[in-house]
């Protein structure tokens, strides 16, 4: 199928399985929520080496925030319930507690919920206090700027992590300019996240090593400079970069809807072709297939 | 439709009508619930002899009149609504658990005493012991909420250990006295000996008001969670403007007879 000049070719990407978590920030300002925000989110592209995978998903303005400050809204996204717990409380406990001003609450209204505030609690040694309104638990640790307030209790939901495409460019620029503007265009969809540097991966993997203690290593057939010494390449003649943009999301839908999205924005002059990443459709539960993406046709699970 | 509570002849002495609740008159057809037992002072009587009673009892009921004398309305209520207009009288909504009972006038003493949730709205003044203890009973309000848009009388939230109870107006003397936890919000002027022998929980008013030798100032702060106090009481129709959201709140801890970590939260522009 072809895009502008851009092919598009007919694979699918390999999504799987994930819990996430949504988690509002606010802040004195939107740099200070900001800044939390950032914090949290570091190091947090991969769950191989991260634990889990987190982005900023929006800034908030004060009148979207339960306190009506100025804020920011984060995703958080691990392979399981029990580890996301742990990486919220990490995250949230290192990052947002820390940063001057900053407030914390769940952004998730769902049926499970892993408890967080009442963990962090503890560190006020035994000068927390909690306060109850509306069913709704806060707990207020003091600080020295004042007092750290966070919900005792975060929802997390069963989401999907790992939607992705392939931006096949004749060069640096050309692919460069080709996902940064796909993911502008991403970005604007609600309950999704790019964990990636700016969005974007350019060490995209395969699952497996020659060296057994490594899990995943180099996507050989995506990678230029290997052309002629791989056993196998993916790359047509002229084709001299490729970058890749992950997308996570807190449903299908909304995964799908970004990658829609980022197809239509990516393609175009410089873009050889736009892929995705598999594994042959065993390992992930979601086949999320380009052409009916781009027919705008719904993609079963 | 709901049940509608008309009162005809006054009561001369207080009449205690706990019948009035969604939880005994659910199901029950007009006729039935004219025959609920009433005490007119110490002899028994039918809710109908003092009120006309109509429509069918569902979860919502609808009570008119004079009711200065008519005591434990809601008492025990667990689920429903309860829409009264006219004045009424003492222990109005005892230890309910859920719903939420609606005056749209004055209440009396005892408005909500040792309630465990649900809410009760008064949209006038109401008097002493508002969420409070029993004399003689170690706990107070544990959950829900006391909206009072006008003034109180003294001591409410005696002993309290949970919920809100937020007075639009003024307090009298020992708001708070024995608190254990929760939180009251006062917009007009305290009284005297705020929050004696209180061991948690949160006093706050928007003005300056006498503190106990047994409290120590902390610092002048904002206090965040507020907001969603304020935020919610401006929803629900209480005056709170903008630099009380957002302002610094004087901090006294105490009362150091006790445990010390009771809060009073004095507003500082």
């Amino acid at each position: 199928m072809q895009i502008h000049s851009t092919q598009l070719v007919d694979t699918f990407a390999e999504a799987f399985k994930m819990w996430g978590a949504r988690v509002i920030i606010t802040g004195e300002t939107s740099g200070w929520a900001l800044a939390a925000a950032r914090s949290m989110t570091g190091f947090a592209t991969s769950v191989i080496g991260c634990k889990c995978e987190a982005g900023i998903e929006r800034e908030l303005s004060p009148e979207q925030t339960p306190d009506r400050r100025p804020g920011a809204s984060v995703l958080l996204f691990a392979m399981d319930k029990e580890g996301l717990s742990k990486r919220l409380v990490e995250r949230i406990g290192q990052c947002v507690m820390t940063c001057p001003t900053t407030a914390c609450y769940n952004g998730l209204d769902t049926e499970t919920t892993v408890v967080v505030g009442g963990q962090l609690r503890y560190f006020g040694d035994g000068f927390q206090a909690s306060k109850k309104l509306a069913g709704r638990r806060l707990w207020r640790i003091p600080v020295m700027d004042g007092e750290f307030l966070v919900d005792e209790r975060f929802g997390v939901q069963p989401a999907v992590g790992g939607g992705n495409l392939l931006v096949v460019g004749e060069d640096i620029r050309a692919t460069l300019e080709a996902t940064q503007a796909a993911v502008r265009a991403m970005r604007e969809v609600e309950g999704v996240i790019l964990p990636f540097p700016d969005g974007i991966v350019r060490s995209g993997s395969k699952v497996g090593s020659k060296y057994k203690s490594l899990m995943a290593s180099t996507n050989v057939g995506y990678c230029p400079s290997l052309r002629g010494i791989a056993q196998a390449t993916n790359l047509e003649d002229n084709a001299h970069c490729v970058l890749e943009i992950v997308i996570d999301g807190l449903d299908l839908a909304a995964v799908e809807e970004a990658m829609r999205r980022g197809i239509q924005a990516a393609a175009g002059a410089g873009i050889k072709q736009i892929s995705a990443g598999n594994y042959g459709g065993n390992l992930g539960q979601f086949k999320i297939e380009l052409h009916r993406l781009a027919q705008d046709r719904p993609v079963a699970a | 439709m709901s049940l509608h509570v008309s009162l005809h002849t006054s009561p001369e002495v207080p009449l205690e009508a706990e019948v009035l609740c969604p939880d005994r008159v659910q199901g029950l057809h007009s006729a039935e619930v004219a025959k609920l037992l009433v005490y007119h002072g110490n002899e028994k009587a039918a809710l109908g002899d003092f009120f006309k009673v109509s429509g069918k009892g569902d979860p919502e009921i609808r009570i008119e009149g004079n009711l200065k004398l008519v005591k434990h309305i809601g008492a025990g209520m667990t689920h429903g609504r309860i829409e009264i207009e006219g004045p009424v009288g003492s222990h109005l909504g005892a230890g309910i658990s859920g719903g939420e009972i609606r005056v749209h006038a004055d209440a009396g003493d005892w408005v909500g005493p040792e309630m465990k949730g649900g809410r009760i709205l008064i949209e006038g003044n109401a008097g002493h012991m508002v969420g409070s203890a029993y004399r003689g009973s170690t706990v107070g309000m544990r959950e829900g909420e006391i909206i009072v848009t006008g003034n109180v009388g003294n001591e409410i939230g005696n002993a309290m250990r949970g919920g809100l109870i937020a007075i639009g107006g003024d307090s009298g003397d020992f708001a708070g006295v024995n608190m254990r936890a929760g939180t009251i919000i006062v917009l007009g002027q305290l009284g005297i000996r705020t929050g004696a022998g209180m061991k948690r929980g949160s006093i706050v008013s928007m003005h300056e008001a006498p503190v106990l030798p047994t409290f120590t100032y902390a610092c002048t702060y904002h206090p965040l969670y507020l907001r969603f106090y304020l935020l919610h009481l401006l929803g629900l129709g209480l005056k709170v403007v903008e630099a009380q959201l957002r302002g610094r709140y004087r901090r006294y801890s105490g009362d150091a007879v006790e445990l010390n970590r009771g809060e009073l939260l004095f507003y500082a522009g």
